[in-house]
């Protein structure tokens, strides 16, 4: 039988075992966001892109619905006095990519895409790899992830009504003045009918590091070869809802299709971290090759469809800027891989030999 | 009672400190980057992947010195239970620092991604690209991670039994504070004759520990 006074240090010692462990699990909960609601946590982000129609299950949360395609990156080696990143050295690199329409349903018909994508990914002899999202609008939506979360929480669509709510977006925009040059762009650009006459524009800024490790603030884009045809948004609806799809596999029937890869270098007192601002038009820009797509594979059987085509995966010579996008991006692309590629079996594959990563 | 100056050895003490940070860093940067999305996401997770490597390494350096230095036994008076949970938690302590990083490498092959130390350094791939298998490692990843975070809350409050309840030298044996006893080997390798007239090798006299008496 314990003394009053052994009692009294055991019943010590077990409080001081239970402090410690306590504070641990204490730290940890709090470190992983379970003891504050409102963080913006990748899985918030994710679960808010899920919300936006269709069934998105085993599918990209953004850009849901796209084509693989192969091809390669002819560099003429310009690129290479900015940046060391070997696939600027003069040559001809594989490219495994994506073209998307930026939404949530994956069975949403192509007439309503108003952002398209372009995702590169693009390896070097030795391994290094240059992933790249790009989208047709010259500037970015928003400028932070948390204001993208808002916006994705307003196209989110109300189970009671099938649609989202109806004033939500104004009260978005008049409280997210940074998204005009945006929706000016939605509002006045060009509809056309096909993903092979748009530009596709990296939108975040980047580091190019040259070999004397001087770095560059730079911003890139893919300038199409092909002439843009223009198109009423009207017209879209009567060529199907998988008329972006059809036309890339038709062209590509007659041959290759090019874009020009262009990097604009910043000056100083560019933005680097707003990806809603644009860069002045004379800036300085430095053509540095050529993509050439080759052939359209349909995505669930596609090369692209397990990669991740996470923006920040640069090899030297690229690094990320301080925009907040970037890891944003790169945090809930990944949370949507994770989520996809647990739930395979909602999006079967056709065929038994998926194509292999080259 | 684990007869006094019978501690870890200098080496086994460093490195269990050493690891005992990394792992804990590890599994707060691991918990910290995959619920943010904020710029620090990008910085965790350089730190992650160099970090979990090391920690590979230095595990295996460890259970080579472990198996070779031996460690001082347990107190006999133990209960079997209690024994037998202390050699299990050592036994997964050691298997989840090896296979934790093994997962997340093989992880990464299996998802496509680069395994990127730093800058232009950069392991095989382990595994070929198969975005089931990554799925499945994915998750395997997160539940040992919470498993071995659970261990380590399990660890120290044992640690703390022996040391503030037990007072039985068990936390003495690894702590920092062993003193002279650095120089002393586990068990297996003292001559009992030495430990009487050997005073690099016993380490704080253990009558001399004030809460000793207090028994």
């Amino acid at each position: 039988m314990l003394i009053p006074a052994q009692a009294r240090r055991a019943v010590g010692s077990l409080a001081i075992i239970a402090l410690a462990v306590g504070a641990g699990a204490a730290a940890f909960a709090y470190t992983a966001g379970w003891l504050s609601a409102d963080r913006l946590t990748p899985a918030r982000m994710v679960d808010a892109l899920s919300r936006r129609g269709g069934d998105p299950l085993g599918h990209r949360r953004n850009h849901a619905k796209g084509i693989c395609f192969t091809g390669e990156l002819e560099a003429n080696g310009a690129g290479a006095r900015l940046s060391t990143a070997p696939m600027f050295a003069a040559g001809h690199y594989p490219v495994i990519g994506r073209f998307a329409i930026a939404v949530g349903n994956p069975g949403a018909p192509d007439g309503i895409g108003r952002v398209r994508s372009m995702a590169v990914r693009i390896v070097a002899p030795g391994g290094e790899e240059w992933r790249s999202g790009m989208n047709n609008s010259p500037v970015f939506v928003v400028s932070t992830p948390e204001a993208f979360y808002k916006l994705t929480l307003v196209q989110g669509i109300d189970p009671r009504t099938g649609r989202p709510e109806p004033d939500a977006m104004q009260h978005f925009l008049a409280a997210h003045p940074e998204s005009a040059p945006f929706f000016e762009w939605a509002k006045t650009a060009p509809w056309t009918a096909s993903y092979a006459d748009q530009t596709y524009n990296s939108l975040n800024a980047f580091h190019f590091i040259d070999a004397g490790g001087h770095g560059r603030l730079v911003r890139w884009s893919m300038h199409p070869i092909e002439p843009l045809h223009d198109v009423l948004q009207a017209e879209l609806a009567a060529l199907g809802p998988d008329f972006l799809e059809q036309d890339l596999k038709r062209r590509l029937a007659q041959g290759p299709l090019r874009w020009r890869l262009v990097v604009t270098l910043a000056a100083t007192g560019d933005p680097s971290s707003d990806a809603t601002k644009p860069w002045p038009d004379n800036r300085e820009r430095l053509d540095i090759g050529t993509l050439v797509v080759e052939r359209a594979e349909d995505e669930a059987d596609g090369q692209c469809r397990d990669y991740n085509f996470d923006p920040t995966i640069l090899p030297v010579g690229i690094k990320p800027s301080d925009d907040p996008l970037l890891a944003a991006r790169s945090s809930a692309y990944t949370a949507s891989f994770d989520l996809r590629t647990e739930e395979e079996a909602h999006y079967p594959r056709t065929s038994q030999h998926p194509g292999e990563a080259r | 009672m684990i007869p006094a100056g019978e501690s870890f050895t200098l080496l086994q003490r460093l490195i269990h400190g050493l690891m005992a940070v990394m792992v804990v860093a590890m599994l707060f940067i691991g918990i910290g980057m995959v619920s943010t999305v904020q710029p620090q996401f990008l910085t965790l997770i350089s730190i992650h992947k160099p970090l979990g490597i090391a920690i590979l390494a230095i595990a295996l350096l460890r259970l080579g010195v472990r198996l070779r230095r031996g460690a001082p036994p347990l107190p006999a008076d133990l209960s079997w239970w209690q024994a037998a949970g202390a050699k299990a938690s050592h036994v997964a302590l050691y298997a989840l620092m090896i296979v934790m990083p093994v997962v997340g490498w093989s992880m990464l092959s299996a998802g496509g991604y680069p395994v990127v130390l730093y800058g232009p350094t950069r392991l095989p791939r382990i595994m070929p690209r198969d975005a089931s298998m990554y799925a499945v490692l994915r998750s395997l990843h997160a539940s040992l991670a919470y498993g071995f975070f659970a261990a380590i809350l399990m660890h120290v409050a044992a640690a703390l039994f022996h040391g503030l309840i037990r007072r039985d030298g068990v936390l003495r044996s690894m702590a920092p504070w062993a003193g002279s006893a650095a120089m002393c080997r586990s068990t297996p390798r003292v001559i009992p004759d030495r430990m009487s007239h050997a005073p690099a090798c016993t380490g704080t006299p253990r009558s001399a520990v004030p809460n000793e008496k207090a028994r």
